[in-house]
């Protein structure tokens, strides 16, 4: 079977030592920052691109993605043992986790998320392996037209995950297309909203967007409510779950990686969305509902196995059609290109190494927080005590020395402080700055295959609905947006983020 | 109150039209060319024509529907932040990395509730600013002087 030929090859290049020790270091940050609330995945990966442009790409990526999953585990270990979610897809996690720790089962909500993730990320990584060729395949006959359905598609997506309103999601993603404008015209050599300034002629830098936006931004919001957390220090006992929760909990794990794998693969769908969406199931499901939100494992295991599905899943559009379905995504495309890789469909061919290294070392980067989470609670529990007052200092100092090694140029660094202001303006006007993101990473690939596929039509726009993909592509998206615009939809989407 | 019944539309909406307009009136000075040959103005005035299409609705949903108000807004967060940012931008080449980071931290420290000089604080600032001379500079080889030209000759 070429698939185990393939998973052998990815293997072969995740388990040499250096690749375990990058895996490990990026699982056991992505944890890290899990736990620390008001330091997420895509600050952190932000923080560390630059560091990682001396690493060979495999490694580099096995990294990011590392802390990115690692992040899942991290965040529900703080919904549990403080009630206090560190990710947005752990949000669920809290609710019926944190009653079992407050019940004094702390250890077997902790190993049930550990083993949900576990089981949710072995099969995620296989169905992995099983549908990126097939859909490389299809991308490969895609042309510009295509593309550039696509790219609408993926921004529409983006939207269902944005929280506040949609208005202001779909004026953020024109602001993004707007702002990846900046800097020279490919096509004809005209610099563009540069205000002849030199530093502009290659563009915005996206690092200094998204540490701006998403590091500093966000601290001045989070120092706006400064709350104390008190963390639940009695000693965590009794690991293993008993043999009646295994009973319980592998219906529910199994339904959850289900769900979690198809809402990771449509762009925007992601981690978060998943993990409600799988909870919801398993209280429909249940015959005790009224156990909901009481301490139910199984309101731990499905969710828990959702997130990791969908994290890991959502792998999928990025490395097949270079297609990022969320802000995490959008930074290993833009990890991808620094590197060198021309992101799409195909990497596959041309850097097999690349490719299944990453995903084999995603289910090694799942039995090694398997290992090491459990043993690490204590620490992970002291992290949790660390004041926010004395670590946002730090992360301040990684981003302002971070950005300038992108270029070594001051300039980055106060163009990250500006973009710091705008993040934060934007998110007191409820205008969630993802979409913008991706926007502004996909602006200028969207502008040259508009431009390509007008030029073969002959300015004839038609062709974007008389190309039978392509229409189809288009199709979804004006479905997506239609869906979104439901009431009972937008109904579920206020349910799923009011928590936050 | 104002006639601005939903301000975080409305700011919002003043935003995009801003943005809108500024990237029309720019774009104005790129060729437009045809659908296809498309100029170096026709991506950028299409996505801005949009921007004000939006900004337009957005301003007017907030004049006329109401929306939760903005709240207060961390002023004191947002200028030291920002000044602490921009000062570590200004000393970096000038004042070498040690005193950049110095400034770094200490102004952007100042803006928490519960910013104090106490002697875990110091001990933690000495050690950030050793660690990452140490690793940056010495380790990964950034171009930050550790001493600046205000310290040369």
């Amino acid at each position: 079977m070429d698939i185990f030929a393939n998973l052998w090859l990815g293997l072969t290049v995740a388990a040499t030592f250096s690749n375990m020790l990058y895996c490990l270091i990026g699982v056991f940050l992505g944890t890290a920052i899990g736990v620390l609330p008001g330091l997420g995945p895509v600050a952190t990966i932000a923080m560390l691109l630059p560091i990682t442009f001396g690493l060979p790409p495999e490694s580099a990526l096995i990294m990011l993605a590392g802390i990115y999953y690692g992040a899942q585990y991290g965040g529900s270990t703080t919904a549990i043992l403080v009630n206090l979610p560190g990710e947005p897809s752990s949000v669920v996690t809290a609710l019926d986790g944190y009653q079992m720790a407050r019940q004094g089962h702390a250890g077997r909500a902790l190993s049930t998320a550990a083993i949900g993730s576990f089981i949710a990320g072995t099969i995620a990584t296989v169905l992995i392996a099983i549908f990126a060729p097939a859909l490389a395949a299809v991308a490969l006959q895609f042309g510009p037209a295509e593309y550039f359905s696509l790219m609408v598609l993926g921004l529409i997506a983006s939207i269902v995950m944005a929280s506040g309103p949609l208005l202001h999601a779909l004026g953020m993603i024109l602001v993004g297309l707007l702002l990846g404008m900046v800097g020279t015209d490919v096509n004809s050599a005209v610099p563009r909203y540069t205000f002849d300034m030199p530093l502009l002629a290659d563009g915005l830098n996206f690092v200094v967007i998204a540490m701006g936006v998403f590091g500093i931004g966000e601290i001045v919001a989070n120092l706006e409510d400064e709350a104390d957390r008190t963390v639940m220090t009695k000693r965590v006992t009794g690991l293993m779950p008993t043999k009646e929760d295994w009973k319980r909990i592998i219906a529910p794990i199994l339904r959850g990686t289900a769900l979690g794998s198809l809402l990771g693969i449509l762009p925007g769908g992601g981690a978060a969305l998943a993990s409600f969406g799988s909870y919801t199931l398993e209280k429909k499901m249940s015959k005790t509902p009224e156990q909901f939100g009481k301490g139910a494992i199984e309101g731990v295991a499905g969710p828990e196995a959702a997130n990791n599905a969908g994290a890991q899943t959502s792998f999928i559009p990025m490395l097949t059609l270079g297609l990022p379905s969320n802000s995490v995504m959008a930074l290993m495309i833009g990890a991808m290109i620094m590197q060198g890789i021309q992101p799409g469909p195909s990497v596959m061919t041309e850097q097999p190494a690349l490719f299944w290294g990453l995903i084999a070392s995603m289910w090694i980067g799942n039995l090694m927080l398997l290992v090491l989470n459990l043993p690490l609670i204590g620490l992970w529990v002291r992290m949790i005590a660390i004041p926010y007052n004395l670590l946002f200092p730090i992360i301040i100092v990684f981003c302002a020395i971070g950005v300038f090694s992108v270029n070594n140029n001051t300039f980055d660094v106060y163009a990250m402080a500006l973009f710091g202001v705008v993040g934060y303006v934007f998110r007191k006007l409820d205008a969630e700055p993802a979409p913008m993101l991706l926007a502004f990473i996909l602006g200028p690939m969207m502008e040259e295959f508009l431009r390509r596929a007008m030029l073969f039509s002959k300015g004839d726009p038609s062709v974007l609905v008389t190309r039978p993909l392509s229409s189809v592509l288009l199709a979804i998206a004006a479905t997506l947006l239609a869906a979104v615009l439901l009431p009972f939809v937008r109904k579920g989407r206020k349910q799923a983020f009011q928590e936050e | 109150m104002t006639g601005i019944r939903g301000q975080r539309d409305f700011g919002i909406g003043v935003i995009y039209l801003a943005l809108g307009l500024a990237g029309f009136i720019i774009a104005r000075n790129y060729s437009f060319g045809t659908a296809g040959r498309m100029g170096p103005g026709y991506f950028p005035t299409i996505i801005s024509s949009l921007l004000i299409v939006f900004g337009v609705i957005t301003v007017a949903r907030g004049l006329f529907r109401d929306g939760t108000p903005i709240g207060a807004i961390n002023w004191k967060g947002i200028f030291l932040i920002t000044l602490s940012v921009c000062a570590f931008g200004y000393l970096l080449e000038r004042a070498g990395v040690v005193v950049a980071l110095l400034a770094l931290i200490l102004i952007s420290a100042a803006a928490s509730e519960r910013f104090r000089l106490e002697i875990r604080a110091i001990a933690g600032l000495v050690a950030l600013i050793v660690f990452c001379t140490v690793v940056f500079v010495e380790g990964l080889g950034l171009p930050m002087p550790i001493l600046g030209e205000w310290f040369r000759n």
